[in-house]
């Protein structure tokens, strides 16, 4: 313990090869499991909140293996701000413009004036369309503590 | 549902609690932590509910132990006041 904190106060962990190429071929893999549970998130266990934990959980391992400048190559802080913000948004757009239309807030139904389609159906895309926003967000929230969290604020190399 | 395996697990759970917050390192506490959670994971989806299972295996045992060991690099062995 007292050995790793030196090690982290005086340089950055030290880079492992080993543990670069095991990550780099497993990212692809992890990211497209997230995206799994994203979309089939309104049948099956998972959603857009445990989706997003796993998509930002990519991320968050290729902060560890390398450091926060090869994140940031990825998405950059501007992006993660704007792409969760954007993933509130939708959640929040789709619940109010059913309210709009004439619909209880959060009641999918209403949708069916804009895009003509069973009711029923369009309760199941409803929240679809909720959970890709949840995900969104809870992916860029989950980087950006990480980030934060690693780095003391300064967003430089990380640990 | 089986009770002895629901009764197994629980006790473990309960092990790893109570080591979590006796234990002096705070390393060693962030580490059982994650152990803790996983093994709630495991009762819950033992127990049937697969989404909450899910959930904790993610956030638990996974980003939370990330972050609780981020911060504790972040801090030093002795107090500065």
């Amino acid at each position: 313990m007292k050995h790793l904190q030196e090690k982290a106060q005086s340089k950055p962990l030290g880079e492992s090869l080993i543990v670069q190429t095991a990550v780099r071929m497993m990212i692809p893999f992890i990211q497209l499991f997230g995206l799994y549970v994203i979309v089939h998130g309104h049948y099956s266990p998972g959603g857009g909140f445990q989706g997003g934990v796993v998509l930002g959980a990519s991320f968050i391992l290729m902060a560890l293996a390398y450091d926060l400048q090869k994140t940031f190559g990825y998405i950059s802080e501007r992006t993660n701000a704007i792409l969760g913000s954007t993933g509130a948004l939708i959640y929040t757009g789709t619940a109010a413009l059913c309210a709009v239309l004439g619909g209880y807030f959060l009641d999918y139904s209403a949708l069916a004036k804009i895009i003509p389609m069973n009711p029923i159906d369009w309760r199941s895309m409803g929240i679809f369309l909720v959970e890709v926003g949840v995900g969104l967000a809870v992916m860029n929230i989950m980087v950006s503590l990480f980030w934060d969290i690693s780095s003391g604020g300064k967003m430089d190399e990380g640990l | 549902m089986i009770w002895q395996l629901d009764l197994l697990i629980l006790t473990l759970v309960v092990v790893c609690g109570i080591a979590t917050i006796t234990v002096k390192d705070l390393l060693g506490a962030s580490v059982i932590f994650g152990v803790y959670s996983f093994l709630m994971c495991l009762l819950w989806a033992e127990m049937g509910a697969v989404d909450v299972a899910f959930t904790e295996a993610t956030v638990g045992a996974g980003v939370s132990t990330v972050l609780f060991i981020a911060a504790i690099l972040r801090t030093t062995r002795r107090s500065k006041d």
